[in-house]
């Protein structure tokens, strides 16, 4: 099967049911996208399918032939995801790290279709990653950071 | 010192050295700052300047930091090397940081005697070892300077890796007296600097790990990717004490990708060539278990037997004044039952470990909170010396005492030994979720006599709940008392006449229960400002005013009740069905810490957090972004826990096993969260715990203001429905 991921072609020979994450991790040794769940439940392995934010975890590796994956190893590449790379490192968003890059994934898929959102959009796009160390706040000041190149107030802002 | 660094891939080869090194940047970018890596044991130090275990400068001037306490998201890989660079004279930017090996001698925790990352401890314990190896050094590089100078020392200045002769402004890099400084005696004094003089102590520097934690290149445990490995996942009995009594293997076996199967007494590993095959291997097989003796168990049978132990005297842990005479002259007295219920820690990083056990020893990639239990565990195991087992540790996708436990490093071990290659053992979430060890079930019996002004004049509160000391750090278990179980209940700040403190030591062998963000003192403090509100309402006062009525003695606990009463706009209206509540902390963490929540309760019953207002006194604080982010997680930990948080059994079974039965905060639940800080002098308080154990009583009392029902069992929400019945 042949799969693209971040703008490389690469080969695999796996079962066409196999989630997406464990070609990633297992295969191709790409272990940036996290395992948390398996169920879609926690975001932690959030990659971009044609710019979408999508759970690897329960995509097959059988609907993404043909389509551009992009994982945390490569976002930096695109404007969006540098720019919230930068804001992440701006405000030390991360604490065990684990589910950020899942985190930074839908972050860069929100910010890419949607260069200024609001509060609610912000939960829209992010309530799909859980973060047991509780980066929400710091999360949501990022992702408002890297919209509009300036910290904000309101909700999560830090005292 | 070798490193590796590629976008994709974690680079395993032959170190110089000749053992197994896996290499990765901790800095990539523009902001590059530090390299991590993880060496194996059986390397050589490199030549250089080792004054102590924890700081190395190569001839080349790198300077590596050996990091003593893990990185499980609490920031001890940019607070640890702060306090040694602090003294070191060096940058933060100008060091690399290594993960200590195992080693007990080298690295124990001060406060434990071992090598032990949890207990909110590692500032406190380190803040002083760890500015000593600093300042050692720089004095052994500005005599080595002042030497090759022919200068007297006094004259010389270390600053950012740089020993300057003043008067003539010659200098000498760090790398450049390394092999002098090295040849030098280690001085048996050496004097720290005043805290006036501290230039990164109290400053808000930059995490060392954000970096390689925002572009994938962080290294967990789960990452460990080794030449030939096999990918595991395991079923363990679901029921504790349960064995395998059958497996048919067939299906399992025709699963593409399945290499192995491994029994052990208590659990089925499939072992494949990708997770994936594994887990497909694991549902196809059929196991049938032999359920042992707590096949009937529920949570109702554990909750009876707790309450039949609330009947009986325990153990006094604290006792002031006159008991008898304060209950036989109170006006009023109130009583209740607190019930707290058994929590999972769900860390994002499910429980994993990596283990190759070859002919001659062993080797163990995983994240520990406890390094040298894992290896001693793997040598139990094995039944290898302990310098025959290599440990190496990673970065930790979240610990909250779950990873103080070496059960999973046990497990993998077990597997390992009958497979003739490195096995990456994963848990799915299910089996982390199913078989943790669990924040126990405590049950309170707390009582409180008042004078006819409403004042109370006697208080008793007893504990019922197992030793969870006694079992892990037996020295510590003395005259029968758990410290960590009445963690927060004997430090009681109120000045009330009469005091009474017990614990009911009560084991209940149908989960294991062990360390969950801050234990004793998350469920103490549930009950004790719970109880000291329902006190409040007894005597028709303010819930602020009546506590610092209470703390004429305790002027540190009163500053920061005051400071976050102020900031939350306390007494200040809010719409209908919203509330504030109150909560004060203080515990063997050394830490004062005042917080008011803010909550709805909606029509139909849901409780929503909209905004938390904590002041926290800390004493010294080495970083105070840290600080913040630590009170920030604690709270959301807390929140998660007090509206949602509950493990429940049937049939000995643990009900709950993912994210969509074991609820947790989400983004679009979060609250505004403000934190603030007070600065002064005093000894360094703990800080990963604290925005925990306040939480839960914060929203019971807001919900109480909002709705006016006193919940007495967590978690609220379910406890707020059974209310409004």
């Amino acid at each position: 099967m042949e799969l693209t991921i971040n703008g490389r072609t690469r080969q695999v020979d796996v079962p066409a049911d196999m989630p997406v994450l464990w070609v990633l991790r297992d295969v191709l040794g790409m272990t940036g996208t996290k395992f948390g769940c398996g169920m879609a439940l926690c975001g932690a392995c959030t990659v971009q399918l044609d710019g979408q934010a999508i759970r690897s975890c329960v995509t097959p590796v059988s609907a993404v032939a043909g389509k551009a994956i992009t994982t945390i190893e490569a976002i930096g590449d695109t404007p969006a995801g540098k720019k919230v790379q930068e804001a992440w490192i701006a405000l030390d968003v991360p604490q065990c790290g684990y589910c950020q890059s899942g985190q930074i994934m839908s972050a860069s898929a929100l910010l890419a279709s949607n260069a200024h959102p609001t509060d609610a959009d912000i939960d829209t796009a992010m309530a799909g990653n859980i973060c047991r160390c509780g980066t929400y706040g710091r999360v949501r000041a990022a992702i408002k950071q890297a919209a509009q190149g300036a910290p904000i107030g309101g909700k999560g802002a830090r005292s | 010192m070798t490193t590796v660094s590629r976008r994709e891939f974690v680079t395993v080869l032959a170190a110089a050295g000749g053992g197994l090194l896996v290499g990765y940047r901790v800095g990539e970018g523009r902001r590059v700052t530090s390299t991590a890596t993880i060496a194996s044991a059986s390397a050589a130090t490199p030549p250089g300047f080792a004054p102590n275990a924890f700081i190395r400068i190569g001839p080349d001037g790198g300077i590596t930091l050996i990091m003593p306490q893990v990185e499980m998201g609490q920031g001890t890989y940019t607070s640890m090397p702060m306090l040694l660079a602090e003294e070191l004279e060096v940058e933060p930017e100008q060091v690399r940081l290594e993960h200590a090996p195992p080693d007990d001698k080298q690295y124990a925790n001060p406060f434990f005697g071992e090598q032990m990352t949890g207990a909110s401890s590692s500032v406190r314990a380190f803040y002083e070892p760890l500015r000593r190896a600093g300042a050692t050094a720089r004095a052994m590089l500005v005599a080595a300077a002042a030497a090759s100078l022919n200068v007297d020392p006094a004259s010389c200045r270390a600053q950012k890796g740089v020993v300057t002769h003043t008067p003539t402004g010659r200098t000498l890099t760090y790398g450049v007296l390394a092999a002098a400084a090295a040849a030098l005696p280690v001085p048996d004094k050496v004097t720290l600097k005043e805290p006036k003089d501290f230039t990164l102590i109290g400053t808000p520097a930059k995490r060392l790990d954000t970096p390689s934690k925002v572009n994938g290149t962080a290294q967990y445990g789960i990452d460990v990717r080794l030449p030939g490995m096999l990918i595991a996942t395991v079923a363990a009995s679901p029921v504790l004490g349960g064995k395998v009594a059958g497996v048919d293997e067939q299906k399992a076996k025709a699963v593409p990708g399945v290499r192995q199967i491994v029994r052990l007494e208590d659990a089925v590993a499939v072992l494949a060539d990708h997770m994936w095959a594994a887990k497909q291997g694991l549902v196809a097989l059929v196991i049938r278990w032999d359920d042992g003796p707590n096949a009937k168990v529920s949570t109702a049978d554990i909750v009876q037997g707790l309450a039949r132990a609330s009947q009986t005297a325990g153990v006094t842990a604290r006792r002031d004044g006159d008991l008898t005479s304060a209950l036989v002259g109170a006006a009023k007295k109130v009583e209740a039952v607190y019930e707290s219920p058994f929590l999972a820690h769900v860390t994002m990083e499910p429980m994993n470990c990596t283990v190759h056990v070859r002919k001659d020893g062993c080797e163990v990639w995983t994240g520990s909170q406890v390094l040298s239990r894992a290896q001693a565990a793997a040598a139990e195991v094995t039944g290898f010396p302990l310098e025959k087992v290599v440990v190496h540790n990673h970065l930790l996708g979240g610990g909250f005492g779950r990873r103080l436990e070496v059960d999973y490093v046990t497990q993998a071990v077990r597997i390992a030994k009958q497979v003739d290659a490195p096995v990456k053992v994963v848990w799915t979430r299910e089996e982390d979720v199913q078989h943790d060890v669990y924040r126990p079930y405590y049950y309170d019996r707390i009582a409180a006599g008042l004078d006819p002004r409403g004042t109370p004049v006697v208080w008793t509160h007893r504990i019922v709940g197992p030793a969870i000391v006694a079992r892990f750090l037996p020295p510590a278990f003395k005259d029968g008392i758990d410290i960590d179980a009445v963690d927060g209940a004997v430090q009681l700040l109120y000045d009330i006449p009469a005091i009474q403190v017990e614990h009911v030591r009560h084991e209940e062998p149908v989960l294991n229960t062990g360390f969950w963000r801050g234990v004793g003192v998350t469920h103490n403090n549930f009950v004790i400002e719970s109880f000291i509100d329902e006190l409040a309402a007894a005597s028709r006062q303010d819930p602020v005013a009546f506590r610092r009525a209470l703390l004429g003695k305790s002027p540190r606990a009163m500053a920061v009740l005051d400071l976050a009463t102020k900031e939350a706009g306390w007494g200040k209206p809010l719409p209908r069905g919203h509330g504030r509540g109150v909560a004060l902390l203080y515990s063997g963490w050394g830490t004062y810490l005042a917080q008011v929540a803010e909550v709805e309760v909606t029509g139909s019953g849901d409780v929503r957090v909209h905004r938390i207002v904590c002041a926290v006194d800390c004493g010294r604080i080495v970083n105070p972004d840290i600080v913040r982010a630590q009170i920030e997680s604690g709270v959301v930990y807390g929140i998660s826990a007090a509206l949602w948080g509950e493990v429940t059994l049937k049939n000995g079974r643990v009900e709950q096993s993912n994210f969509h039965n074991y609820r947790v905060l989400r983004m679009n639940e979060a609250p505004q969260i403000e934190v603030h800080l007070v600065r002064n002098g005093e000894a360094p308080g703990g800080i990963g715990e604290p925005g925990t154990a306040v939480t839960a009583a914060a929203l019971s009392n807001a919900i109480y203001a909002a709705t006016g029902k006193r919940l007495r069992k967590l978690p609220l929400q379910s406890a707020l429905a059974l209310a409004a019945r």
